[in-house]
């Protein structure tokens, strides 16, 4: 398709959300400390401004920029999902910051960077776009982590998970490479065409597609390639953690849907064991054992935390897996829904820390329902998502991947993720435990900023809200997929 | 095999041998000055597949400036090789199984029976006027436009990286405040002692 300047239009949400980072850098430097909280508005301004040109753009599904980029409804409902989450990551953030005089700009812009590109991931239309996505993402996450320049935890975080990374992308470039070798073409449109004309290399196809989906197993970690989610969610700064535990995972899922589903749908579940249902079969099975029998034993909440994301991405990969329309319906619904909690569960966390303290064992959780009935009411909506209990939306997150699977003639895996999701609910009702039941070990009265409150609010009761009216959201997802 | 042929092996010989040897050298310096050489012969072995551009770029940018600021790098840290080298001998078995694992796999993959001249006929050489440069930029900037464009963000968000890693404000560091040398007065700095005169002995 021809350029012209009507094309950029499309684009819109990138060109807004980059121009407003180019503003915040320059406008930063000359704001005093004190100032810091218009970069803060601003950050927040920007995220909104982007939402609202995602959402007034046109989605009908077109690809532009020789195939490097595609609109479509998947990926404006992503796009919406995680800027919304990132929304709810940046109001944590802010005091949790200022008490450790991290309150710096560069957090801000870094986190609109990885964004933005995740934004690129999302709407990615060739293997090209989606590395460099990839990359920029990666590269303001491995500095977030290690954003405070003085803690040893975080740098060590941050240096394995750049390693670790770093291989990572290596693997799935030479990946990519292959299946270029095998079809001649990057565009996810163009690979698609010819594995359907069967001209493909099968044997070299293959190859290729397990090199990238190492790729995507680690920018999930799953297990095994989930060695840096625990250090990496308990090295870095708690409001770190909720960005990179939350939204990336958003991005990830697109990232699985574009290469698996869209490109290298020819080689999907018809091909059972031939495909990649077979290698997702493998992931998701070892991530819902591992994930939730390591968290068992966990006394620190954010590493206990990781160990649930694992679990939880095995969920996803089920959803995934079991394809069809109603497969990958019910793995963005849960993906969305995951992101949301999770930003939550590490949000508290942040709001519970306060100057020189860091709440991250399960014991200073103690007794905050005497505390703070408020916050341990919404803790324990969050919780109770993770665990998937009615009637919180976590519950029919589960259920649809589970409705998904039978439908796909896989009840042997539907049963093995409820024994493994009864296992993990062990370790969510102990937090609630220790959070109803046990006496608080400091009277100490919770000091959380008015939008924070209100976030936590929003963010809690979001949960029960999807958790009684889930079509809303559903729907939404449904019409994403089909639309495809 | 005609000369061209004969280049190619000799310059992938070499490439592969000094890749080994960036790996295998204790001394840090010598495993870069190998990468070095490794960066010369692919350079070559891109000019034998007529990218005469890249081949010049591979050597300007990371021979000329990555490399040398790498290995200016390496001689300014303190690296302890001990340290560094410590679980080598203990972790070799298991990673000389899965290296071997993965070049068999990769040998019965990337054999001729997959990328064979059969398969993938060598492409035509290209006319004597054909300009490699100027079709590079042109591809760059109309069908690659958009993946420059965030080429050129990744870079930014390393600048920003970099310095917001760097950057602090160390509280032992000797700096000078010209301003608060200014305002100094005489009472912040001189005391005036009161005592008896000593006696001359």
């Amino acid at each position: 398709m021809d350029f012209n300047a009507s094309t950029l239009l499309l684009l819109l949400p990138e060109i807004v959300l980059l121009s407003a980072i180019a503003v915040i850098l320059v406008l930063d430097l000359f704001l005093d400390q004190s100032k810091r909280v218009f970069t803060y508005g601003m950050s927040l301004a920007a995220l909104v401004a982007t939402m609202a040109a995602v959402m007034l753009g046109d989605n009908t599904s077109q690809v532009v920029m020789h195939g490097a980029y595609v609109v479509d409804a998947m990926g404006s409902v992503l796009k919406v999902a995680l800027l919304s989450v990132g929304i709810f990551a940046f109001i944590y953030s802010r005091r949790y910051l200022s008490d450790r005089n991290l309150f710096k700009g560069e957090f801000y812009v870094l986190g609109l960077l990885a964004i933005l590109g995740m934004m690129i991931m999302v709407s990615a239309g060739s293997f090209l776009s989606l590395y460099l996505g990839l990359e920029l993402l990666a590269l303001s996450l491995y500095a977030l982590v290690a954003f405070d320049g003085d803690s040893k935890p975080g740098s060590e975080a941050a240096m394995k998970y750049f390693v670790l990374g770093a291989l990572a992308s290596g693997m799935l470039l030479y990946g990519i490479s292959m299946i270029y070798g095998a079809t001649g073409v990057l565009d996810f449109a163009g690979v698609a065409k010819v594995i359907a004309s069967g001209q493909a290399d099968q044997t070299v196809l293959t190859f290729g597609l397990v090199f990238v989906l190492i790729g995507i197993a680690f920018k999930f970690g799953a297990v095994p390639f989930h060695m840096w989610v625990p250090d990496v969610y308990q090295g870095a700064p708690v409001v770190v953690t909720a960005f990179l535990g939350s939204v990336p995972k958003i991005a990830a899922f697109a990232m699985a849907m574009r290469i698996l589903a869209e490109s290298m749908g020819g080689l999907g579940p018809e091909m059972g064991w031939q495909g990649w249902q077979g290698m997702l079969i493998i992931l998701a099975v070892l991530s819902l054992a591992l994930g939730n029998i390591v968290a068992l034993v966990q006394d620190n909440i954010k590493r206990m935390l990781a160990y649930s994301t694992i679990s939880h991405v095995g969920f996803i990969f089920l959803g995934l897996l079991a394809g069809g329309d109603k497969g990958y319906s019910a793995a963005m619904f849960y993906t969305i829904i995951y992101a949301l909690t999770a930003v939550g569960g590490f949000g508290l966390l942040a709001i519970l820390s306060r100057k020189g303290v860091e709440a991250e064992n399960l014991h200073d959780l103690k007794g905050l329902n005497k505390r703070s009935p408020w916050l341990a009411a919404m803790m324990l909506l969050i919780v109770f998502s993770m665990a998937g209990v009615p009637p919180t939306v976590g519950f029919f997150a589960k259920l649809f991947i589970l409705d998904a699977l039978v439908n796909a003639d896989l009840l042997w895996l539907a049963l093995v993720a409820v024994f493994f999701s009864v296992i993990g609910a062990f370790y969510y009702l102990r937090i609630i435990k220790v959070i109803y039941f046990d006496k608080p070990e400091s009277e100490e009265p919770i000091a959380a900023n008015v939008d924070a409150r209100l976030a936590i609010s929003v963010n809690g009761l979001a949960m029960l809200y999807y958790g009684i009216f889930p079509a809303s959201l559903l729907a939404v997802c449904q019409a994403a997929i089909a639309a495809l | 095999m005609s000369f061209e042929k004969f280049l190619f092996y000799l310059f992938a010989a070499i490439l592969v041998g000094s890749a080994l040897m960036v790996i295998t050298r204790r001394n840090p310096v010598h495993s870069a000055l190998f990468l070095v050489l490794a960066f010369f012969n692919m350079a070559a072995i891109w000019l034998l597949a007529e990218a005469e551009f890249l081949a010049i770029v591979l050597v300007l940018v990371y021979v000329g400036a990555v490399m040398v600021l790498f290995l200016f790098v390496i001689m300014m840290l303190d690296i302890d090789l001990a340290t560094v080298r410590a679980g080598f001998i203990k972790h070799l078995p298991v990673g000389i199984v899965v290296a071997v694992l993965m070049l068999v796999e990769m040998v019965l993959v990337l054999g001729p029976k997959h990328f064979g001249l059969t398969k993938y006929a060598a492409p035509e050489a290209a006319p004597a006027d054909y300009n490699n440069t100027a079709e590079l930029g042109l591809s760059l900037f109309t069908q690659h436009l958009y993946a420059l464009e965030i080429a050129a963000v990744i870079l930014l968000v390393a600048m920003i990286a970099a310095i917001s890693l760097t950057l602090r404000k160390r509280p032992d560091s000797k700096r000078q405040n010209v301003t608060r040398q200014h305002m100094v007065k005489k009472k912040d700095r001189l005391k005036i002692i009161k005592m008896p005169a000593e006696e001359k002995g």
